[in-house]
């Protein structure tokens, strides 16, 4: 894991190693100030020798001033480090994101992506930060301290020795318990936090059930469960504190006794001491820092594993040796084919045969789950059969070059999006280099141009992000059209107009048969009125096709087909001039 | 969405833009601190009283430095038969003040805890509170997200401010006067020397503050492309592949990508540089301090002894110090603030208004009168209190609705609904037929109070519904929305919604009512399924059984019921249409319809488009008016 994220350091590898070797540099001056200090105590002002006091100060500023240097340079490349390596790991998962095929994305849901890309890298781009500025410098410090004292006096700085592994014993005792803890913790807060948001969805039932209070109670009890927690999480945590400051103490105190001691016998000078009081501080101080550190890499180790685990994914579909890059034409074959999106999992598509030829519109109609939208999806390879050959233009699906297939087999999905940008930029997701003309006739094919016209910018319209400002029925239109920019040899429409009155729909379906005569069209749809003009009809019945024909040949034959039929004609209709305009 | 038509909240995810400035940080200061001590005073004064004596204590270990050499070791130096008796005697004494320091830096760590996370759950319980107290309208207008950040991002900056920021400048403070004090006392001149490079020092913060502050709106605003980018392209990743559209897209991410490398880049490393400045200008000002002290005490001017140099250097390092730890603190503090701003704004919304006195309570019919009971009888009344003549009546409740030219917009600029005029007798079915944004939903809305009207008058069983307590108009109005929301809960649970103290075989009954039994059963835990993420592993017409059932246990006497119009195949709709017929039955219903068989069957169907009633009347007499309606229906009825 940790491989997969450190390479994706690369140009920052330099800033990378450079941040430690600075913050070295800088603790290194930070420890030679204290010996300056001392000398200018001891032999500056005690001694009565003001030069000593301007040389020693004079050094002082230039060691200050390097250290001041080297915190700068540390700060500089370690901010271009950790800034450098959150862009490139955001830049490889979305550039790996981009390469996913449908089973891939299907893996993930879209907000943990969103998560991912976003508060995960910012999570990994602190704790890169602080690994390099803080978790070199802090045992550097404990070093330097440490070996500093031992060469002031090794048998007083052993005292330090032992006060580091009695330290470091109790913070390994307290922090691993804490750190469970505060994962606890966090998982409860973010159920709580989930909990709030889906109040905020739900606000309607909330308010119309009169459950504001029952929502409450449920939050504060939620809430205090919380509180229990973190208390006892950090109960754990604040002991670190007493125990450092009790051993700081001791130590001082220690010292101090035993160091008198050593004076008097004439073992040790009294400015030695002073300096090895001063060291005293640093090296528990750093021991300390180290537990933090510990602590919050823990907490950000879940964020790793999340950007490594999408950073390894590979892609399931992979792009011929030698791809074939157009198609002959829009017949489609289906022969034997199994499809299942888990390899070991239940199969959603069962043993289909069908035969389609070129410039035929096809109607699919089937309840939910009877896989209509899993047929569909194999013909322009955005899943892979797992049994069987489905051709298109006679060639194997596999032997196509995927772009080249997507760009001649358009699809309109059934959860369809529009991006932020004008009416123009979107329907040019269809096709770069098309003229706002070309842009005009798909829209007039699908029936959109009517309602552009209306709008006050017409075509520079502006759709919000995810299409809020358009109405489902306008969003669908304009799918339909950024499709049919891509002029496709087929074109699969995926329920892509439940949302469209049915008299419009009428209308592009009538646009399609006169207008793009050549092109195959699969046509799913839950009303009968949609498919029953189609040359042919597929009936989808539990992943399998339960019957293929005309809309007269089903009524006579299909039980399925003529229930459906019956009860959409009958009082189960649908009424809505507009569907289900959402 | 439930709010079809509604005014949204476009503004995206707050993250886009720019911090706004805090209008008033010290009013939001004092009302935080105000916050604090709402609960906790007795508390917060341990709390400082602790800092105190740790910094006193603190303070002697420092003193005692000082005397450990001139007062004990310099004068055994010279004895023969040194005699350790006194130092012993003084490290003992120094120890208890270094026990009582530690102790009472634990106990106020300790305390803050409580402090701190105490506080923390009673913001987020009052937040909480408040928020469902909030109006229909303030979902609408606002982004779910900035509703939510408030919860995560606010309240965990707040935390930090409460639990380690204040403690830390509270603890500062106390020792930057104390210490301060000490050096006046020592030498005035050297104290001045100090100021001064301490006012260095603030100024160099202040500054750097300042343009890393640039940058690090800078790098929000860059942070915020970036993630509305992804939130986008993750959204549309499907299509993205669809349209082999990988590398404009990339493209795009990379522009923005790099452009919050370059912002992030210097708000970090401006950022960064603060601690090693401050740090090498508290080492400037020690040796200033020797030096200009070292000519004072040699040439006698000011008093200053040798000794008392000494002691004065070590004051000015640990004066240092605490003014270092205050201005890391200042960055978060701001930002735990303009956190605090959005969570006040969030508490101070106007709660909805009910002026409302009429109640609704159950009743039991004794000698042809109304009285109240506590039992369930299943008959309920409208219980008015007449305040003038100190009386109370009861009236039955039976499920009529009216609407008496009733005018209604979201802004009072934008009338959406125009003189809405209707009459629904008890037991009635009215169906609401029209095309999208004619007002459907919003008629609906209005009879629960979802929002107010802005003229006319809507009576429920004859009284004006704005005298009816909220609450109680809700709880006679049984509401089952086009969207189903679920909650985390079993399947059990989010029928129980409906009605709290149901038992489960009420549920299951309630259930079967709603042809909801057959799939709870074959659901691999029954009743006891766990629903997590508003059902997701659930479809979308088991959803709506769920949603009916919960409407079905709360057995109301009127019933708002919106019909789901997205792709439930035919079978699955067969049940949902069965399950809702017989919930109807016997209730008065207000349906929007989007089934024929639905709205053939109403007592009465209002067709609407643009905000009015245009046609009205029961199927057979719209169809022989032959307007809009046999309009809509015969069209249907060409291409079915």
């Amino acid at each position: 894991m940790l491989k997969v994220l450190g390479a994706q350091i690369k140009e920052f590898k330099k800033d990378s190693i450079l941040t430690p070797v600075f913050m070295i540099l800088e603790v290194i001056m930070e420890m030679v100030i204290p010996l300056m200090m001392a000398s200018i105590i001891d032999d500056g002002v005690n001694a009565g020798n003001l030069n000593h006091i301007y040389k020693v100060g004079g050094c002082m500023i230039v060691t200050a001033l390097i250290g001041l240097w080297a915190g700068l340079m540390g700060a500089k490349y370690g901010a271009r480090a950790s800034t450098g390596f959150a862009r490139n790991l955001r830049k490889a998962m979305f550039e790996n994101i981009q390469t996913y095929s449908f089973a891939n994305i299907d893996k993930y849901s879209t907000s943990s992506l969103i998560t991912r890309l976003t508060t995960d890298v910012t999570n990994i781009q602190n704790a890169y930060q602080m690994i390099l500025r803080m978790a070199m410098r802090a045992p550097a410090s404990m070093i330097i301290a440490m070996f500093m004292a031992f060469s002031i006096n090794a048998r007083l700085a052993s005292i330090y020795l032992i006060a580091v592994v009695f330290l470091g014993c109790c913070i390994g005792l307290i922090i691993p318990r804490a750190t469970k803890h505060f994962r606890q913790v966090f998982e409860k807060y973010d159920a709580l936090n989930a909990s709030v948001q889906e109040n905020v969805s739900a606000i309607r039932v909330v308010k119309a059930y009169v459950r504001e209070e029952h929502e409450t109670d449920k939050f504060a009890r939620a809430n205090a469960n919380i509180y229990n927690m973190f208390l006892r999480a950090e109960k754990l945590v604040v002991i670190n504190m007493p125990l450092m400051q009790a051993t700081v103490y001791t130590c001082i105190l220690l010292i101090s006794w035993l160091g008198a001691k050593m004076i008097v016998a004439g073992g040790l000078t009294t400015g030695e001491m002073m300096s090895l009081l001063t060291y005293c501080m640093n090296i528990l101080m750093s021991l300390m820092m180290v537990s933090m550190i510990f602590v919050m890499l823990t907490m950000s180790y879940a964020s790793a594993k999340r950007i490594a685990e999408v950073l390894e994914e590979k892609s399931d579909l992979e792009n011929p040796k030698e791809p074939v890059k157009a198609l002959p034409d829009g017949s489609i074959c289906f022969r034997n084919v199994d499809f299942a999106y888990h390899k070991a999992g239940k199969p959603v598509l069962k043993n289909i045969n069908l035969d389609i030829q070129s410039g035929e519109t096809i109607g699919i109609i089937g309840g939910t789950g009877s896989a209509k939208s899993s047929l569909v999806n194999l013909i322009s390879r955005l899943y892979d059969v797992t049994a069987g050959e489905l051709l298109v233009g006679g060639i194997d699906v596999r032997s196509y070059d995927m772009e080249a297939l997507r760009n001649q087999v358009a699809v309109v999905l059934q959860k369809n999006v529009l991006f932020s940008g004008t009416i123009l930029e979107n329907l040019r997701w269809g096709d770069l280099e098309a003229t706002e003309e070309e842009c005009v006739r798909a829209c007039r094919l699908a029936c959109a141009d009517e309602f552009i016209q209306r709008m006050p910018d017409k075509y520079n319209t502006y759709i919000e992000q995810g299409g809020t400002n358009v109405s489902g029925g306008q969003k669908q239109r304009l799918c339909i059209a950024r499709a049919l920019l891509k002029k496709p040899k087929i074109l699969i429409l995926d329920d892509s107009t439940s949302a469209v009155d049915t008299a419009t729909d009428a209308k592009i379906r009538k646009a399609f048969a006169e207008e793009i005569p050549d092109t195959t069209k699969l046509i799913i749809a839950q009303r009968i009125s949609s498919v029953q003009n189609a040359d042919r009809i597929i009936v989808m019945d539990n992943g399998q096709v339960a019957a293929f024909g005309t809309h007269d040949e089903l009524l006579e034959t299909s039980d399925i087909y003529r229930e459906v039929y019956e009860s959409q004609t009958g009082g189960n209709a649908d009424f809505d001039e507009n569907g289900g305009d959402q | 969405m439930a709010g079809q038509g509604m005014p949204k909240g476009h503004g995206g995810p707050r993250r886009g833009g720019p911090k706004p400035k805090i209008e008033n940080p010290g009013k939001l200061f004092k009302r935080l601190i105000g916050y604090v001590l709402k609960n906790y005073t007795p508390h917060v004064i341990i709390v400082v009283i602790c800092i105190f004596v740790g910094v006193l204590a603190n303070v002697q270990g420092t003193l005692f430095m000082q005397t450990l050499i001139d007062g004990y070791i310099t004068p055994l130096l010279g004895s023969a038969n040194p005699d350790f008796s006194g130092l012993a005697h003084a490290i003992a004494r120094v120890a208890c003040f270094y026990a009582i320091g530690a102790l009472s830096a634990y106990s106020y760590n300790r305390i803050m805890i409580n402090v701190s996370q105490g506080t923390m759950r009673n913001i987020r319980n009052e937040m909480f509170q408040k928020m469902e107290s909030l109006p229909i309208k303030y979902f609408d207008t606002h982004a779910h997200g900035d509703i939510m950040s408030c919860y995560t991002n606010d309240i965990d900056t707040l935390r930090q401010m409460i639990s380690q920021s204040l403690p830390q400048c509270l603890n500062s403070a106390i020792t930057i006067i104390s210490v301060f004090v000490s050096m006046l006392v020592l030498s005035i001149p050297l104290t001045v020397v100090t100021l001064v490079m301490v006012s260095l020092m603030l100024f160099v913060t202040k500054k750097a503050t300042g343009l890393s502050g640039r940058y690090f709106i800078a790098q929000q605003k860059a942070l915020g492309a970036v993630n509305g980018y992804i939130e986008e392209m993750m959204e549309g990743q499907k299509v993205v592949k669809v349209f082999c559209h990988e590398e404009e897209s990339m493209k795009r991410f990379n522009e923005l990508n790099d452009e919050l490398f370059d912002s992030a880049y210097n708000a970090n490393q401006f950022g960064n540089m603060l601690g090693p400045i401050n740090a090498q200008l508290g080492n400037l000002s020690y040796v200033v301090c020797a030096t200009v002290g070292g000519m004072l005490a040699l040439g006698n001017i000011t008093g200053l002894t040798l000794g008392g140099l000494a002691s004065f250097l070590s004051f000015n390092k640990s004066f240092n110090m605490p003014i270092n730890q205050v201005s890391m603190q200042f960055n978060s503090i701001v930002m735990a603030l303009a956190g605090a701003d959005r969570v006040f704004k969030l508490i101070d919304e106007e709660p909805e208004a009910d002026n409302g006195y009429v109640t609704l309570v159950n009743a039991e019919e004794v000698n042809g009168e109304l009285r109240e009971t506590p039992k369930h009888t299943g008959m309920w009344a409208w219980k008015h209190y007449h305040k003038d003549s100190d009386t109370t009546t009861y009236q039955r409740q039976e499920g009529m609705v009216e609407f008496d030219d009733v005018d209604f917009g979201y802004s009072d600029e934008k009338i959406v609904l125009h003189n809405i005029v209707m009459y629904a007798q008890p037991g009635q079915k009215i169906a609401f037929v029209g095309s999208t944004g004619a007002g459907k939903t919003t008629i609906t809305n209005l009879i629960n109070r979802f929002y107010d009207i802005q003229d006319g008058k809507i009576r429920y069983d004859g009284i004006n519904v704005n005298k009816i307590k909220k609450a109680d108009l809700r709880r006679s109005l049984g509401i089952v929305l086009q969207d189903t929301h679920l909650f985390t809960d079993t399947v059990m649970e989010n029928i129980r919604y409906g009605k709290l103290d149901a038992t489960d075989e009420e549920v299951i009954a309630a259930a079967k009512l709603a042809n909801a039994h057959g799939f709870i059963e074959r659901l691999p835990e029954g009743y006891n399924t766990l629903l997590t993420g508003d059902g997701a592993n659930l479809s979308q017409g088991q959803r709506q059984l769920l949603a009916i059932a919960r409407a079905a246990i709360a057995d109301p006497p009127a019933l708002i019921l919106d019909e789901a119009t997205s792709s439930i195949d035919t079978r699955t709709e067969k049940i949902v249409q069965d399950g809702m017929d017989k919930l109807m039955k016997g209730r008065t219903t207000f349906v929007i319809a989007h089934r024929l068989s639905t709205v053939k069957n109403s007592d009465c169907i209002m067709v609407l488009e643009q905000g009015r009633i245009i046609e009205r009347g029961t199927h057979d007499e719209l169809i022989e008016a032959q307007g809009k309606y046999y309009q809509l229906y015969t069209g249907n009825a060409i291409t079915a």
